[in-house]
């Protein structure tokens, strides 16, 4: 019988069937973030151990400082910290901490270490876990009473999720980056369009592109409601792996590729969902509203509650329209911006920081705007100085900045003042996200350098 | 876990499609406060507007719906985060059960394990409920039965049968995953050889 990239993965991993529908499965990887390290406290006020300390990974990126130095910090930083080198102690697991070489964000530091491979279920408490699908790894965010679970059993109960395929048709135009596909999608599909799905990510525009930006895209699969992503992996995705620290070592690698070759989904396999996504004409995708799915091309305009598809979606995008301070009708082009931040698990890694550099030309940031570049770990930010990209940023006039996840969720006390007006490369747009009363324009790495020397939301081909 | 068999209570509707749950626990919060203190900040950024008074078109913001133990949501509930935080607060504000057409999927596995019921029901019946409570706010939870009872309406519901034993005995997910112990060390012991690069190597 014909499986999906999602039934493949899945049925490797099956323990023990549960119930219809509910399996127990195996977790070969786990990143544990340090504001859940308190899931230690859990385990010990049972007398239970860490059943695999190896497949756990200790990685803090939410609530560090990201300040030169690593001054400030939010009040609660030192405590969170302090449980996770505590109880990454007591257990022994493995600690990336703030002053590691390793350190980072953990979607940009696993697959940078080789530590997660194709075909691996991996978890983690944080929703943009789905990152690690677009090597071709079974991948979703979990809450913290899991946290628990995984710690004491490596195994985790779940019920199998529904398939679905989004295609790309066509190839867009040069230029258009990962994160204009994801948002592209998203103004298809919607926020909710993935719902109770495993979302795999398919054709010729998908194929072409980098592991990187399959992990921008893979990265906001739950943005469009789904909490796994996946791209089948491929050559690309092997070379790219290769060699890594964590990556399979020479004597197994050939038997590991070979099992990884079968990680496809058959060709008259049969989803629950299609969707298809044009983008042969893409242009570049920005947010105007607080959803994600709040998406229009850079050439076009605020939309009007009038013509919306239904009365929820009219009062969502009143109040949105409300909240950004925008007027229906309005052009995205020339919006003036306070800030900018070029960071997140969606888009920190280095093809990122360079597509960023590279829209700055010789231009300056604009008077009155605050711009930031935080590098996803601390190996992208060596390897981004070893090519000069530092010096370009900061003689631009941006603010050059240590790993972590910063003002993507304010976590660590980074936030936009109330009002104030951001284009952000990181993946949602909520309410209040980067900040109380913070406006939020979701927009890719080139788009956002051109905004910093604009002062203003600008199409980054012109 | 706790026990959840039949609960009734204070229904409040929130008429609100992919509501985040940023808007159910501020970042701030969430980082910064203990499990026991977040109860009042449920909802803030919905309850309240950005000058820090109330919101006048949020029901909990007066009686009876201020009372509330049961939502009545829009599609996508819950979508974002992965933070159980969000489910803590709603528990510490007295919320027991949410319904709703769909669930953001990370917060639909948290409201499970902290002894809390969604309910997926069509949007037209979820719309219909949300109306209804606000003129005849309470309904009665039965999971037993696995039906809502409100004044004048009957509707039944399913939720899968292992999770609803798990809710009605109130069992203990690691306490039963552990019982699981011979299989996942033979799980372990197959995989090894299945996939010898995965050994744990010195690093």
């Amino acid at each position: 019988m014909p499986r999906t990239l999602l039934d493949k993965l899945w049925d490797a991993q099956v323990i023990d069937a549960l119930a219809p529908g509910v399996d127990l499965l195996n977790v070969d990887r786990h990143y544990l973030l340090e504001m859940r390290a308190g899931a230690f406290g859990v385990l010990e006020a049972r007398g239970l151990p860490v059943r695999d300390p190896h497949r756990t990974v200790g990685v803090v990126d939410h609530v560090v400082s990201t300040a030169p130095g690593r001054a400030g910090g939010a009040p609660w930083t030192a405590r969170h910290l302090a449980t996770m080198r505590e109880g990454c102690a007591r257990h022994g697991v493995m600690l990336l901490d703030q002053d590691h070489p390793d350190q980072g964000i953990a979607h940009v530091v696993g697959p940078e270490l080789g530590l997660t491979h194709p075909g691996m279920l991996v978890l983690c408490p944080d929703s943009h876990t789905s990152t690690h699908g677009a090597l071709g790894a079974l991948a979703w965010g979990i809450g913290f009473s899991e946290v628990a679970h995984v710690l004491a059993t490596s195994a985790i109960v779940q019920r199998r999720p529904k398939s679905m395929r989004i295609r790309f048709e066509g190839l867009p135009p040069a230029g258009i980056t990962a994160k204009d596909l994801a948002l592209a999608a998203l103004a298809v599909v919607g926020a909710g369009g993935g719902v109770g799905h495993a979302i795999e990510f398919a054709g010729p525009a998908i194929e072409a592109l980098e592991p990187e930006g399959r992990m921008t895209l893979c990265n906001m699969a739950v943005e469009l409601g789904a909490k796994i992503g996946l791209v089948a992996p491929d050559e690309k995705v092997f070379a790219w792996l290769r060699g890594r620290r964590h990556a399979p070592p020479a004597e197994h690698w050939e038997q590991a590729v070979a099992s990884w070759r079968a990680l496809f989904s058959d060709p008259d396999a049969v989803f629950d969902r299609e969707a298809r996504v044009p983008v042969a004409g893409l242009a570049p995708q920005v947010t105007w509203g607080t959803s994600p799915e709040h998406v229009v091309s850079v050439t076009g305009v605020v939309p009007d509650p009038a013509t919306a598809p239904d009365p929820v979606r009219a009062r969502a995008w009143a109040a949105a329209l409300d909240y950004m301070g925008l007027q229906p009708g309005q052009k995205l082009a020339g919006l003036p911006v306070d800030q900018v931040f070029i960071g997140s698990c969606t888009n920190a890694r280095l093809s990122d920081l360079r597509e960023a550099a590279a829209a700055l030309g010789g231009g300056r940031v604009a008077p009155g705007v605050t711009a930031w570049v935080v590098a996803g770990s601390q190996a992208v930010k060596r390897a981004a100085e070893a090519e000069g990209l530092d010096r370009r940023f900061r003689e631009a006039g941006f603010d050059w900045r240590e790993p972590g996840c910063s003002l993507c969720v304010g976590a660590n006390g980074d936030m936009v003042a109330p009002g104030k007006r951001v284009v952000s490369t990181s993946n949602r747009n909520f309410v209040g996200r980067q900040g109380p009363g913070a406006r939020t324009h979701l927009a890719s790495p080139a788009m956002a350098a051109r905004a910093a020397l604009a002062g203003a939301i600008v199409d980054p081909r012109s | 876990m706790q026990r959840f068999t039949t609960h009734t209570g204070i229904a409040a509707p929130v008429p609100l499609a992919n509501l985040d749950t940023d808007m159910i626990i501020r970042v701030e919060r969430s980082a910064g406060l203990p499990r026991a203190e977040l109860g009042p900040y449920a909802l803030e950024s919905w309850r309240f507007r950005q000058d820090g008074t109330p919101n006048p078109d949020c029901a909990l913001n007066r009686p009876p719906h201020d009372a509330a133990s049961i939502l009545i949501g829009g599609e996508n509930f819950g979508c974002g985060s992965a933070r159980e935080t969000a489910v803590w607060a709603l528990q510490g504000f007295g919320i027991r059960c949410v319904i709703a057409p769909s669930f953001g999927g990370a917060f639909h596995e948290n409201l499970f394990e902290n002894g809390m019921l969604p309910i997926r029901l069509p949007a037209e019946q979820v719309a219909a409920l949300q109306a209804l409570v606000l003129r005849a706010p309470e309904l009665t939870i039965d999971l037993p039965a696995q039906e809502i009872r409100g004044e004048g309406v009957t509707l039944p519901f399913i939720v899968e049968p292992l999770r609803r034993t798990m809710l009605l005995e109130g069992l203990d997910p690691i306490g039963l995953t552990l019982t699981r112990e011979a299989a996942i060390a033979a799980f372990q012991a197959r995989d090894a050889q299945r996939r010898p690069w995965l050994q744990p190597r010195a690093a």
